[in-house]
């Protein structure tokens, strides 16, 4: 709804994640979706964004070496913008494709590494943009539109 | 199938969430891999897992799951307790294995997703 005040409200909210820190991963996701309760969106779609927001998490602790995670919530639509630095990823397509994964021993044994993670954020979000460079780090865009 | 039945198949200990064993499941699902309990469409369902760290609970609260079985006699540590408590879960703990706690439920009459 654009008025004299231009958007009705805009919600931001940032985040930090520490590499390797499989602790903290998740409280982002789960502050989201407290916000997001609160405004009454629809389980289906809170589920949908979490869900992503949670592999966007796991990715830069299991694979990255410091990342923040940037929230931007108005009335018709979620932004969520994950950057790390980090390795970056060489080949986005092959990344993209399920069962490709580079995770270490150690991030298997706390049970992810499956090669799942971005093919389900794909398939979690309206619009996803990776952008990657080898050895700086990586940037997810994510968009999920309120019904 | 109520989450009272579960435990009492399972011989499970109830060790968060014992005001929510009326509540009702109708599916479950094992695995000890988190990368694929987030691809789940479904949420009514009880997780069955011997991954026992703090991921698997939040895990659980992404994806909608508000019951989970921790088999092999594998405890849960009180921050997951805490977490699991936060998000009002259910968390039981089975002597058995995970293949014997899922043949056990399925035999008791609990869904498979697929
Ligand atoms: N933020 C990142 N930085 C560097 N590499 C990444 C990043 N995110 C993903 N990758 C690379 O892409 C691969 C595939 O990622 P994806 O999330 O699909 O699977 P995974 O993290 O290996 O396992 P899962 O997500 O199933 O637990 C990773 O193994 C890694 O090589
Ligand atoms: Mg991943």
């Amino acid at each position: 709804m654009e008025g004299v005040w231009g958007r009705l409200f805009i919600l931001k909210l940032i985040f930090s994640i520490q590499g390797g820190d499989f602790t903290h991963a998740g409280h982002p996701s789960s502050e989201v979706k407290k916000v997001l309760k609160q405004l009454d969106i629809d389980g289906k779609t809170i589920k949908n964004i979490v869900i992503a927001l949670y592999e966007a998490e796991v990715n830069v602790v299991a694979h990255a070496w410091r990342g923040t995670v940037d929230v931007e919530i108005d009335e018709s639509k979620i932004t969520i913008l994950v950057s790390d630095e980090g390795p970056g990823i060489p080949d986005i397509e092959q990344a993209m494709q399920a069962g490709f994964s580079t995770a270490s021993k150690q991030v298997r044994e706390m049970g992810f590494g499956a090669g799942m993670g971005l093919p389900n954020m794909k398939k979690n979000t309206d619009e996803l943009y990776i952008e990657s460079e080898v050895g700086k780090g990586t940037t997810v865009k994510m968009v999920n539109n309120f019904s | 199938m109520k989450l009272k039945e579960i435990a009492a198949v399972l011989n499970a200990n109830i060790s968060c969430g014992a005001d929510k064993l009326d509540e009702e499941v109708e599916m479950g699902y094992s695995s000890d891999l988190m990368s694929d309990v987030l691809t789940l469409d479904t949420d009514n369902l009880v997780l069955l897992t011997g991954m026992v760290n703090l991921q698997a609970i939040r895990t659980a609260e992404m994806a909608d799951i508000r019951a989970i079985v921790f088999v092999r006699n594998k405890k849960a540590n009180q921050p997951m307790l805490d977490l699991a408590k936060e998000n009002g879960m259910c968390i039981l703990e089975s002597p058995y294995s995970l293949f014997k706690s899922s043949g056990l439920l399925f035999q008791a009459g609990l869904k498979p997703i697929y």
